[in-house]
C-alpha cells in the first residue's frame, strides 16, 4: 500500500463505513461493521505512524506531528468505544426504556442512525486531524458538530433534545465566528494561501491588526467547541445526556480536534511575532476554565456532569500549556493524550454505573466496591488519575505545564493553577470515595446483575495505557510530541 | 451598486428585528440571501470569473430558495402559532438594532479597510448582520427564530467573504455552503422533534438542564 492511499483510506474508510451502516438492516452485521471499521482505522493509523505518508492534494491533506498524535488518540479511543458499543447496544436494544430520573418511557433512535453517525463522526474528526489547510480544518470541524448531534439525541426524550439543541446552536454560532476570523486572514492585501506551510512562511508579512482580529474570532469559535469557559455552556449538558460511549468520544477526541484547530492559529500568530498577545489571551481563558470547573466540581451531584466539568478543567490546562512556549505546549499535547485516555475510560465506567444503578446521582450510588468490585476499582483509579495522582500520566503532563509557567516567570499563574488543580482533586476523590465505600445502596431501576467483559475491558486497557505513559514515554512518542509543540512544525 | 446592495442587507436586518410574524421573517431572510448572491457578482464586477458565478448561484439558491422552503415546511409540519413571542419587544429590538448598527460602524473603523473593497459599507454591513443575528438568537423564544438568527449571522459572514475573500478557492466556499446546508437540515429535524415532544417550539420550555 502506498503512503498516499493511507491518508485517503483514513478519511474514506469511516465515511463509507458510515454510509453502509445506514443501509444495513441486520443489527448484528452492523455491529460487526463498526468493529471492522474501528480496527481497520486503527491499523491504518499505525501504518501512518510507521510510513509517515507524504502530503496529498497540494498539501491540503498531510499528517504532521500534531495531527498524527491526535489521530492515534482518536483511533485508539474509537476502537475501545467500538468494543464497548457491543455490550452497550445489546443492552439498549429493548423497545422502550424507563427514564432513570423522571420515570417516563422513551425510545431510542434507530441503531442504524446511531452506528452510521458514529462512523461519520470518526471520519470528520480524522479529516480535522489530517487537514493542513485552515479552510479545510474549518469545514471539517463544523462537520464534526453535525455528525455528532444525532448521537447526543440517541435517547429520544426532552432532556437530550434540549442538550442537542444547545449543542447545535452554540457550537454552530461559535464556529461561524471562527469563519469570520478565517476571512479576516485572506482579506489582507496579498491574500495568502491558507495552506499551513504557506501561511507560516508568509506570517511575518501579515498585518498585525488583521491577524489579531482573526485570532480573537478563532479563539472564541474554536474555544467554544473546545469547551473553554465562558463559552463552555453546551458541554456539561451534551456530555451528560449523550450515551456514555459518545461522551467518551466527545470528550476524548472532539475537544482535541478543536484544540488542534486553535493550535494551528497559535502557530501562525507565534510565527508572526504575536506570541505575547496570544499568550495573555490563552492564559486568561485557561485560568477562567480551571476556576469555573473547580467551582462546579466541588458541588456536583451528577457523576456524568462531574466528568464533563473535569473535561473543561483539562481543556483549561491545555490552553495554559499552549500559551507557555514550546515546553509548555509539549506538556499540553502530553496532557491531551493522557486526558483522552483517562476520560474515555471514565465515561465508559460511568456508562457501567448507569447500567448498574440506573441513576446519575452520586448520592444514590453507595458501596460500589461490594456490588461491582471491578467497576469500583476502575472508577477510583480513573478519578485519581485524572486528578493528577502519580504514577498516572496526567501527573507528569500537569507537572510540565506548571513548571514551564514558573520557569517563564508566571508565578501567579502557577500558584492559581496549583490551587485550582488541588481543589478539583479533592472534589473528585471525595466523590469517588463516597460512591465506593459504605453499605451498598439499592438500584433505582431494573438492572442487570453482571456486566459482560465488553463493559470492563476497554476502560481497563485505556487506564493501563495512561499508566504506561506516566512511567515512561516511548522514544517515538516523545519525538512526535516535540515535533507537535515545535513552533514551525517539524516536517519528517 | 455595491453600496446599494449593502444598504439593502442592513435594511433587511432591521426589518427582521421589527417583524412579528414567523412567515415574514423567513421571507425577509430569503430576500437577504438573494441580495447576497447578487452582491457576490457585483463585488467582482466588471469581470466576474466563472467560479464567482457558480458560488453566487449556489448561495442565492440555497439561502433564497432551499432554506426558506425547508423552514416553511417545518413550520407547516409543526403547526405552531405564527407569532414570534419575543423576550424583547419589537420596538425595543429595533432600538437595540440601531444601537448595534452604530457599534458595527464603530468596530469597522477600528480595522483598516482591506484593499479592493470598493464600498465603505462592507465591514459595517457584515458586522451588523452578525450582531443582528446574535440578537435574534437571544431575544426570541421560538426555536425557528434562532435558526433564522443563525442564518442572518452566517449571511453577515458570507457578505464579508464575498467582498474580502474573493481569492478563496471555490471548493472551500462550496464546502462551507455544504456545511451550512447540513446544519440547517439537522436543525430542521431537531425543530420537528422539539415541536412533537413539547407541543411547542418555544425555547423557554428547554430549561431542565442546569446546575
Amino acid at each position: 500500500m502506498t503512503s498516499e492511499t493511507i491518508l485517503y483510506g483514513l478519511v474514506l474508510l469511516p465515511l463509507f463505513g458510515g454510509l453502509a451502516a445506514f443501509a444495513l438492516r441486520s443489527d448484528r452485521l452492523r455491529r460487526a461493521l463498526l468493529l471492522l471499521v474501528a480496527f481497520g482505522h486503527l491499523a491504518l493509523a499505525l501504518m501512518a505512524l510507521r510510513a509517515r505518508p507524504a502530503p496529498v492534494l497540494n498539501g491540503w491533506i498531510a499528517l504532521d506531528d500534531a495531527g498524527l498524535l491526535f489521530l492515534l488518540v482518536t483511533s485508539i479511543l474509537f476502537a475501545a468505544a467500538a468494543v464497548y458499543a457491543q455490550g452497550y447496544l445489546r443492552s439498549e436494544s429493548r423497545p422502550a426504556h424507563r427514564d432513570p430520573e423522571e420515570s417516563f418511557l422513551f425510545d431510542n433512535a434507530p441503531e442504524a442512525v446511531f452506528t452510521g453517525c458514529l462512523l461519520l463522526f470518526l471520519g470528520t474528526m480524522t479529516l480535522v486531524e489530517v487537514s493542513r489547510h485552515l479552510g479545510l480544518v474549518w469545514v471539517a470541524v463544523e462537520a464534526t458538530t453535525l455528525a455528532s448531534a444525532p448521537l447526543i439525541y440517541f435517547h429520544r426524550h426532552h432532556r437530550s433534545l434540549e442538550a442537542v439543541w444547545k449543542y447545535l446552536m452554540i457550537c454552530s454560532v461559535g464556529i461561524a465566528l471562527a469563519l469570520l476570523g478565517l476571512f479576516f486572514l485572506v482579506s489582507v492585501e496579498f491574500a495568502p494561501s491558507l495552506q499551513l506551510d504557506h501561511i507560516l512562511r508568509d506570517a511575518a508579512r501579515l498585518p498585525a491588526p488583521w491577524l489579531k482580529a482573526a485570532f480573537i474570532f478563532m479563539l472564541v469559535g474554536y474555544g467554544t467547541k473546545m469547551g473553554l469557559a465562558p463559552m463552555h455552556t453546551w458541554l456539561p449538558d451534551a456530555h451528560s445526556e449523550a450515551p456514555s460511549l459518545v461522551s467518551a468520544l466527545l470528550s476524548g477526541s472532539l475537544l482535541n480536534c478543536a484544540f488542534l484547530a486553535l493550535w494551528r492559529m497559535v502557530q501562525v500568530c507565534t510565527a508572526a511575532g504575536l506570541g505575547d498577545f496570544v499568550r495573555d489571551l490563552l492564559l486568561a481563558l485557561g485560568l477562567v476554565s480551571l476556576g469555573m470547573a473547580a467551582l462546579f466540581i466541588v458541588q456536583q451531584r451528577d457523576f456524568k456532569r462531574l466528568l464533563a466539568y473535569s473535561s473543561i478543567e483539562n481543556m483549561g490546562i491545555m490552553a495554559i500549556g499552549a500559551a507557555l512556549g514550546a515546553t509548555g505546549a509539549a506538556g499540553a499535547f502530553l496532557h491531551a493524550l493522557n486526558h483522552s485516555l483517562i476520560k474515555g475510560a471514565l465515561f465508559f465506567v460511568a456508562g457501567s454505573l448507569l447500567a448498574l444503578y440506573g441513576t446519575r446521582a452520586t448520592d444514590a450510588v453507595r458501596g460500589l466496591s461490594r456490588r461491582a468490585p471491578a467497576v469500583a476499582r476502575l472508577w477510583l483509579l480513573g478519578l485519581l488519575a485524572i486528578g493528577g495522582m502519580p504514577p498516572f500520566g496526567a501527573f507528569a503532563s500537569k507537572f510540565i505545564v506548571v513548571r514551564s509557567a514558573i520557569v517563564q516567570g508566571h508565578a501567579a499563574v502557577a500558584a492559581a493553577f496549583l490551587l485550582l488543580v488541588f481543589v478539583v482533586f479533592v472534589g473528585l476523590s471525595g466523590v469517588a470515595l463516597r460512591m465506593i465505600l459504605g453499605p451498598p445502596s439499592e438500584p433505582k431501576s431494573e438492572s442487570r446483575a453482571a456486566l459482560s467483559p465488553a463493559w470492563i475491558v476497554p476502560p481497563a486497557v485505556l487506564l493501563l495505557l495512561s499508566l504506561v505513559l506516566g512511567v515512561c514515554i516511548p522514544a517515538f512518542l516523545e519525538r512526535i510530541i516535540q515535533g507537535a509543540a515545535g513552533i514551525t512544525g517539524v516536517w519528517p | 451598486m455595491n453600496d446599494l446592495l449593502l444598504i439593502l442587507v442592513i435594511l433587511t436586518n432591521l426589518r427582521l428585528l421589527a417583524s412579528s410574524r414567523l412567515g415574514s421573517c423567513i421571507t425577509w431572510a430569503a430576500w437577504q440571501g438573494i441580495v447576497l448572491g447578487v452582491l457576490t457578482i457585483s463585488a467582482a464586477w466588471p469581470h466576474p470569473p466563472l467560479q464567482t458565478w457558480v458560488l453566487a448561484v449556489m448561495a442565492a439558491s440555497l439561502k433564497g430558495l432551499v432554506f426558506p422552503w425547508l423552514l416553511f415546511r417545518t413550520l407547516r409540519r409543526v403547526q405552531v402559532r405564527r407569532e414570534i413571542e419575543p423576550y424583547l419587544g419589537f420596538n425595543l429590538s429595533l432600538g437595540i438594532g440601531l444601537l448595534l448598527l452604530c457599534v458595527a460602524f464603530g468596530l469597522a473603523r477600528r480595522l483598516p479597510v482591506p484593499e479592493g473593497l470598493g464600498s465603505a459599507f462592507w465591514m459595517p454591513a457584515a458586522f451588523f448582520s452578525l450582531l443582528a443575528g446574535l440578537l435574534l438568537i437571544v431575544a426570541r423564544k421560538t426555536a425557528i427564530m434562532q435558526v433564522i438568527g443563525y442564518l442572518v449571522l452566517e449571511n453577515g459572514i458570507f457578505a464579508y467573504g464575498a467582498g474580502a475573500a474573493r481569492h478563496a478557492p471555490l471548493v472551500l466556499e462550496l464546502g462551507i455552503l455544504l456545511d451550512l446546508f447540513v446544519a440547517v437540515f439537522v436543525m430542521g429535524i431537531a425543530l420537528f422533534h422539539i415541536a412533537r415532544d413539547f407541543d411547542h417550539i418555544s425555547v423557554d420550555r428547554l430549561v431542565s438542564l442546569k446546575e
